[in-house]
């Protein structure tokens, strides 16, 4: 996208990331997505007058996990903050929501750009706040409907520095948080259902130019294929308008995924105001060392560590080890495939290509994948004893997929179990060459290109289940043996 | 720092609020003379001194994450001024 090379562009993104606490925020609703609209509802979430929130308690330990997790200073005192405005997705009229004093502040992650080089982006802060409601405009031409199950769904929002250079950037740093709300088991990371979402704040600037230019806001960006042609086009057209001599204004802008474009939001005016104030109705949040040292023990091992220790304790390549610490539950799955084998690298090769192209072809997790470590293993145990081809094992791997036996049993069944004992495959070689006098004439004449021809009878007589390797070898002894009796004879 | 009647606008437009000029004359008369009076805390130098938040010294008021269920649907939509069988219902707005 570097169609103006005297340009570079200045991005941030603010991530809201939804807690996958059971119980809402402030009050006891289900948190479930996708119930019957309004049913999980209280006085409390509903701003009914009087009713006051009480916090809970895991929705701030998620929020230390992530805080934790990407290196920020974890304030020992934080309050929280009302921020004021009127959207019929909000009764209270205002979000509960921290200012002054969020939980974690000035953090870091590290992204991997594409030359393969890493670099760190800032994460400036990171809060706790509520969920607001969902508003329908479509269904009825008169009114707005609205939906109050989200509302006061915990979340946490994640600002990044102006660290972002690029698009692309922009969505491995993405990529980076969904991993990381992941491996900590504190969001489902799902962008379609929006429990990950992103706005994007984006200027531009000349190349070498040390001020920012002026900003604007996007919206709506509910995938990272958007996020990332959202930015493209704001980014060309905030370039154009600059060599146009035309100012950027500041402004909100939704990315239209249909016409693939970023427009003004139609809000009436967009200077808002929200006058935050210390929320009365909650007491500060303290944590001392001590609940932050039982939230660290916590933390499971983060993708970096484990693919380092994947790398040395399993001699697997970066490449793989990358692969496969991608989401904790493959780590996990290849950790107990290799439980049960030795083969380390089979056991990444086979999770790399057929176990990940079986779950991508039927839309898959790994947690349902048909085919347990332990058999996985079996298979890979059954091609290193060598009594299965590369292509029978294949066909075996397939089969397991719907049979739940263990590889052994199906191999047998399927009969594919291969001969490599070389006191069964002699006898048949012996018959081959008895039945071709002319052939191992001529061969021993110098006609060398039989060879194929004899090893294919052998493979044959085998029924195809005899060793390809040591019925070539055991073939050429064969016939080496036959010309030194050819030789002595003469 | 005064207030002004335009002050006094742009907050009640914030707060959704209509009022008659007379009561935007009295409200102007009001807000200064709350300031006036809060005003006299910056006699006293409080550079070292912690934002007060709350008055009492309680933290940490938590609950475990369990979920209740308080109320049916029809019970969360009979006080709502309008709404069908689903949804509140409120006059359309445009994004």
């Amino acid at each position: 996208m570097s169609l103006h090379p005297d340009y570079e562009a200045v991005i941030g993104l603010e991530v809201h990331a939804q807690l996958l606490t059971e119980s809402k925020v402030f009050c006891s609703c289900s948190t479930a997505f996708g119930e019957a609209p309004n049913t999980n509802v209280c006085p409390i979430c509903l701003g009914h007058p009087g009713v006051l929130p009480v916090l809970n308690e895991k929705a701030v330990e998620f929020a230390l996990r992530m805080g934790l997790a990407t290196h920020c200073r974890i304030a020992p005192r934080s309050w929280f903050a009302r921020k004021n405005y009127f959207y019929p997705d909000l009764p209270k009229g205002y979000q509960i929501s921290q200012y002054e004093t969020p939980l974690c502040s000035e953090g870091w992650v590290e992204i991997e750009l594409e030359d393969g080089t890493r670099k760190r982006i800032g994460i400036v802060r990171i809060h706790l706040e509520e969920d607001a409601g969902k508003s329908l405009h479509d269904q009825d031409p008169y009114h707005t409907l609205v939906d109050l199950n989200r509302c006061g769904v915990p979340l946490i929002e994640i600002v990044s520095a102006p660290d972002l250079r690029s698009p692309q950037e922009a969505v491995a740093y993405l990529m980076k948080i969904r991993q990381l709300v992941r491996y900590l088991g504190i969001c489902d990371g799902n962008m379609e259902e929006g429990s990950l979402r992103c706005d994007a704040n984006v200027s531009v600037r000349r190349r070498g130019e040390e001020r920012l230019g002026t900003k604007t806001e996007i919206k709506n960006m509910n995938s990272f294929r958007f996020v990332e042609r959202a930015l493209a086009y704001e980014i060309e057209r905030q370039i154009r308008l600059l060599e146009a001599g035309l100012p950027v204004v500041q402004q909100t802008l939704l990315w239209d995924a249909f016409r693939m474009e970023t427009r003004p939001m139609r809000t009436k005016e967009q200077a808002h105001d929200y006058r935050y104030f210390p929320e009365p109705d909650l007491v500060p949040i303290r944590v001392t060392e001590d609940v932050l040292e039982a939230v660290r023990r916590t933390l499971p091992e983060m993708p970096e560590q484990r693919r380092e220790r994947f790398m040395a304790q399993y001699g697997l390549p970066e490449y793989d080890a990358r692969i496969l610490t991608e989401t904790r539950e493959l780590a996990d799955y290849y950790e107990a495939t290799v439980a049960h084998t030795k083969n380390y690298k089979a056991a990444s090769n086979w999770i790399m290509t057929q176990v990940l192209r079986v779950l991508n072809e039927r839309s898959m997790p790994i947690t349902a994948f048909p085919i347990e470590p332990e058999r996985l293993a079996g298979l890979i145990a059954l091609r290193d004893r060598d009594v299965l081809s590369s292509s029978a094992a294949q066909r075996i791997f397939e089969v397991m997929l719907e049979d739940r036996r263990d590889p052994e049993t199906l191999a047998r069944e399927l009969n594919l179990l291969q001969v490599s004992d070389d006191a069964a495959i002699e006898p048949l070689v012996e018959a081959v060459l008895d039945e071709h006098p002319a052939e191992v004439q001529a061969y021993l004449r110098g006609k060398t290109g039989l060879l194929g021809f004899f090893i294919g009878q052998v493979m044959r007589a085998s029924q195809g289940k005899a060793n390809p390797q040591r019925t070539r070898e055991l073939v050429l002894r064969k016939l080496q043996a036959r010309a030194e009796i050819d030789g002595s004879a003469a | 720092m005064a207030v002004t009647m335009r002050d006094v606008e742009y907050i009640a437009d914030l707060a959704r609020l209509l009022f008659t000029e007379e009561e935007k004359r009295r409200l102007e008369r009001e807000l200064n003379r709350i300031l006036e009076y809060v005003e006299k805390l910056n006699e006293l130098d409080t550079t070292s001194v912690e934002p007060l938040r709350h008055v009492w010294e309680l933290e940490n008021r938590m609950r475990p994450d369990q979920v209740r269920r308080w109320i049916s649907r029809e019970e969360a939509l009979r006080n709502a001024p309008a709404a069908d069988s689903d949804y509140f219902r409120v006059p359309k707005v445009i994004e």
